[in-house]
Order: structure tokens, then sequence, then C-alpha cells
């Protein structure tokens, strides 16, 4: 059983650290072989770097990756974001030479290994998904979302049709009604029902002409399978919209259900979610998208494509191509990682994934259920959802508990998120952990809302034991310092 | 929970003052501030802005959310709060006097009576404040 203990490291920043003088490096004179620098590129003063030996450097980063926390550290719960543990094995593939060093500008002949890591990531995501055809271009979800709204705006223009709404349901991740927003278009909101899904009758009554289709999360934002899923796609395709399969949560459903079998025409994946390449930092994340067979000619280029002597490369040889989304060929190493994750696993693998993934999740649901509200009772899938109703008649908030779960050594789980859920708190253990990890978690829950119940008050100063404890949120937010500068 | 007796207000929560004829004040109301939590930027209308009632005319943003403010009344903008600029916190602290957001310039006052009453919108918030609960 691991225990945090406050270790408190007040690192200021590198340039606070050193003394005037010091050097890191030992500079020689260059004297009589300096190179002549026109006059006009050498600087009139000195850059503003930090004065530090080396061993300081060493220590000043060492500090800071002490006070990092990510997957390898402990549990990582957040909701929506499926933060599994990076099997070493992806990150090995990732680093062989032949692709970790290969240029951006070699020719196809000699990345004939690259393109089929994208020939083959192309060919299980469509087994994966049922779709037809996919591209491995989009640089992120979001991106993803954006490039398939493209092919469906492409798709329609193509048949005459102009239409500039899509619905999209209240549970939805604010990524969808701003992909919208960015296409041009407008979003339209779907009201969840008592159960937390969609009602087909409340998408019929939304559900016009002049709407291209509607952007839907399965399972969604509440950890709920949207049962009534393939007749929501029937209203919408009967009158000649689209319908957009937002990927984010596959990791429930992997290897159980094809996405295209419930009327999806087009469904972005989220690489660095379900395929499990590293993310948290920022990613860089992946986001491919796969379409429906009448949707094909409408992907981004350039495109892989296989000749008839068998050499892959990549073409822009499709007049219909909504055109190029991203330089190159997208994230390539992070396609090597999720080609590597999914051999490694295997289509039966694949679906215990999705099994581990619902089991972790109910049972951090059954064993919380008596503590924490739970909005929506019933099983759930690779999330739970429950809310701060119960402790806030304590007047102790979801913030006040996520804070203390920080002092408990663990990341807090995803809040305030989805905007249906009063102080909702959204938990996604997924499937690498093992059954202590999520004990030692749920006694920390019970210790807060214990906690909660009996002094309320130490639950408003949470944090106490990190470096930095409640930030001022709306004053960073209203006067962003974006620099260090010297006498600040 | 203040609400003024002699402001009318909207279902969008938005208050307005009649100033003299044909000029009206508009803002959010105390449970809208309180919804939203720490105001952290206000986007304001051009003046001279032709607005339509039920039309977006700002956009308040804050830590949980960005809500849009909505014209009360169809007229012309006459007048924005320039000090939302600087300290868009007033919202929060004096919903109802200094931090009021526009001025509007309005052809046909008698649409100020399709507005709510301060009962009506006091009776508003108690029922969505119910429907929280649940």
């Amino acid at each position: 059983m691991s225990v945090t203990s406050g270790v408190l490291h007040e690192e200021p920043s590198i340039f606070e650290r050193g003394a005037p003088g010091r050097r890191g490096v030992a500079v020689p004179d260059a004297g009589a072989a300096a190179p002549a620098i026109p006059e006009r590129l050498l600087r009139r003063s000195a850059p503003l770097l930090p004065e530090v030996s080396e061993l300081e450097t060493v220590r000043h980063f060492t500090r800071l990756s002490r006070m990092n926390y990510g997957v390898d550290v402990g549990l990582y719960p957040l909701g929506s974001c499926t933060m599994k543990y990076n099997p070493r094995a992806c990150e090995d593939a990732a680093a062989m030479a032949g692709f970790a060093d290969l240029h951006p500008y070699a020719p196809a002949s000699a990345s004939q290994g690259a393109l089929e890591v994208m020939w083959e990531l192309e060919r299980a995501l469509v087994e994966i998904s049922g779709m037809s055809a996919v591209t491995l271009l989009p640089a992120a979800g979001a991106h993803g979302e954006l490039a398939g709204l493209k092919v469906i705006r492409k798709a329609l223009s193509a048949r005459g049709d102009a239409r500039k709404k899509v619905l999209i349901p209240d549970t939805a991740h604010g990524t969808n009604p701003a992909s919208v927003a960015l296409n041009g278009w407008q979003a339209v909101e779907v009201k969840s029902n008592a159960d937390g899904i969609l009602d087909p009758s409340a998408v019929a009554a939304a559900m016009a002409d002049d709407v291209a289709g509607i952007m839907i999360t399965n399972p969604n934002t509440l950890g709920l399978f949207e049962g009534r899923i393939f007749e929501v796609s029937q209203v919408v395709h009967a009158k000649g919209g689209l319908v957009y399969g937002d990927g984010a949560n596959l990791n429930a459903i992997l290897g159980k259900y094809r996405p295209a079998c419930l009327g999806i025409d087009v469904i972005q994946f989220n690489l660095h979610k379900t395929f499990s390449t590293p993310h948290g930092g920022g990613g860089p994340g992946s986001g491919p998208v796969g379409v429906a067979h009448d949707l094909v000619r409408f992907l981004p280029v350039p495109r892989v494509v296989r000749g008839p002597d068998g050499m892959l490369s990549l073409s822009d040889a499709f007049p219909d191509s909504i055109g190029r989304v991203r330089s190159f060929a997208g994230q390539f190493l992070v396609m090597v990682r999720a080609l590597a994750y999914i051999r490694g696993l295997g289509p039966e693998g694949l679906a215990r994934v999705a099994e581990r993934a619902v089991l972790n999740a109910n049972y951090v649901r059954a064993r919380l259920a008596g503590r924490l509200h739970l909005p929506y009772p019933g099983p759930c899938m690779h999330e739970a959802v429950f809310s701060d109703k119960v402790q806030g008649k304590a007047g102790v908030t979801t913030m006040d508990m996520a804070k203390r779960l920080m002092d408990k050594g663990f990341h807090p789980p995803t809040v305030y998120f989805p905007l249906i859920v009063h102080g909702a708190i959204m938990i996604e253990p997924t499937e690498t952990e093992d059954k202590q990890s999520i004990d030692e978690f749920v006694a920390a829950m019970e210790a807060i809302v214990e906690e909660a119940a009996t002094a309320p008050d130490g639950l408003h100063a949470a944090p106490s034991l990190t470096p930095v404890s409640r930030p001022d949120e709306v004053e960073a937010a209203r006067r962003p310092v974006l620099a260090w500068k010297p006498g600040s | 929970m203040a609400v003024p007796k002699d402001y009318r207000y909207t279902d969008s929560h938005e208050w307005v003052r009649i100033e003299e004829d044909n000029l009206v004040t508009v803002g959010i109301t105390d449970y809208a501030q309180e919804k939203l939590g720490d105001i952290v930027s206000v986007e304001l209308p051009r003046l001279g802005d032709e607005v339509e009632r039920g039309e977006r005319i700002g956009m308040i943003d804050s830590q949980k959310a960005s809500s849009e403010v909505f014209a009360p009344v169809s007229g012309v903008i006459a007048e924005v709060n320039e000090l939302l600029n600087d300290d868009p916190a007033v919202i929060n602290s004096d919903p109802h006097e200094e931090g009021w957001i526009v001025r509007i310039e309005v052809e046909e006052i008698e649409q100020i009576d399709d507005l709510m009453s301060a009962d009506d919108y006091e009776e508003l918030i108690g029922r969505l404040d119910e429907e929280d609960a649940d």
C-alpha cells in the first residue's frame, strides 16, 4: 500500500536560481577563429538566460519532475480521458530507428515501412468500427471532429443541399459545438431524457430539412449507453441528415459492437485515449476519422494507396476530397504506438479491454453509491458519474472533495462535467487498474466523504500537502501572466 | 436574493430599468451572477448597433461558462458600461446598479409591458431553485 506524505519543494523558476556570472558551460574565447557575423545580426545586449551551474540545472528539472503526476505515478481517474497505462512495448516500437529517424520528406520508396504502418492501422480501425475507410491525418480528437464535419458538409453540398445546423445533445463534450461553430454552422441543443439518454422523439422534434445531422457520443458523457441510438440515426437519416459519432468513449465498446451498425456515418477515434498513446501533458494526440461508404471520396488527402506493384505511397489524386487538414502525414509516431497496441492485444484482447473497463467503472460505482449521490442509478459503462448533492447539504462541494483527493495522493477525476449534473464527478478508472489500486482510491474517497460529514470546514482549505494550494484561478483568467520577467 | 421591485425582467435573467422616455438600462440579475460565479470578462456590443428583442448583444465569461446576454427590447445601443472592461467583477458585487451592461434607446416603449414583473421573476427563480435541488 503506497502512502503519500508531503515532500514540499518550493521550486522557483530557473531564472530565480543561480547567481550573476555563474555558468554551466565553459565557452572558450574564439579569438581569431571567431566567424565573421554581419553587424546587423549582432546582439546589442545579452539575452535573458539563467545563470546557473550544471548541477543547479539538473536539480531544478529533477525536482520539477518529482512534482509530476502521471499514469506512471498513480491512478488517474479523469472521466472521458481514458488515462490507461501506456505499454512500454509501444514506446519500443515508436523508438525504432526506421520510424523515429525517418525524414518527413523521405520519398515513398524509402518509407515503405512507415506507409505499411499507416495502411495496417487504417485497416485495423476499419475492422474495429465497421466504417468503409479511415484517414489518419487529423492530429487530435477535436481536429478529427472538424475534419468529419467538413466531410459531411462537402457530401451535402455535392448533392446540392446547403444545410447549416447540427443537433448536439446537452451531454456533449464542448468540442462538439465548438467544431460545429468553427465549421460555420449552428449548434442546436437536444435535451437528454430523465434516464440520461437521447429520446428519438426529442430528436425528431428538432430534426428538419435544414439540419445537416447530429453529433452523438456513445456511450455518452454520463457513462450511459445511448440505448435508442439506432432509432435516432433513422430519424436523422429519414430527413437527409448524417450521423456523426464522437468516438471518445470507444473504450467501453471495443470489440463488442461496431459503431457503423448503429447508423453512424462518420466517427473520429482518439488514439491517445482508446489506443493508449501517451497523453495528459498535452499529447500529442491523433484523431483518425472513419467514414461510411458514400463519404469515402470526400476524405482528406493525402491518402495511403497501394500501386499495382504493391508499393505504397501518399496520393492527392482524389478530386472530391475536402483537401488537406494537416501538414505531412499526421502524427506518425502516435500511429506506430496505436498499431503496436492493437497488434499486441489482438481482437480478443481488445474485447477484454472493454469488458474490464466497464467492470472497473461499475465496481467504483457500486462501492461509492452509498456515499456519493448517483444521479443516474443503474449500470454504467466505462465511467461513473456522481454529484455533490449529498455533501452539498453540509456546504462541501465537488471542488473541496477533489482538492482533498490530491492530499491523498490521487489526481482528481473530471469535475463539473457534464453540465447537466450538479457538481459532476466523472470517474473513469480504465481497464489497466487492478482491484488493489481501485480499492485504494475508493478508500481515499470514503475518507473524504467521512470528513465531509464530520469535519467539513477543513475541506474548504484543501489541499494542504501540495506545493500550491488553491491558485487564484479567477485572477489568472482575468490577468494572465504568460512569461516570467525580471522584477516580477 | 435581491429582486428590485421597480425593475422588469426576462426569463433569460436580464433586468430592465426605465430611465427616461425611450431609454432603458439593461443588466443581469443577482440570481444570474450567482449562478455564473466569478466573472472573468464581458463582451459588449458596439454603440449604435441596432438590436432586435431576443438577439444576442453580449457575452459574459465566468470560470464555469460563457453566457449570452440577450436584448430584452428592440432598439439602438446608446451606451455601454466601459467599467466592465477593467472590472468585470462589479457585475458580481453590484449586478443591479454599478454592474449595468448597456443602455438601449427604444422606439416603442410599450415593449416593456411584455416583460416580467418582479413578482413573476421571483416566482421563476424560486421554481428553478426547486428543480435544481432535485
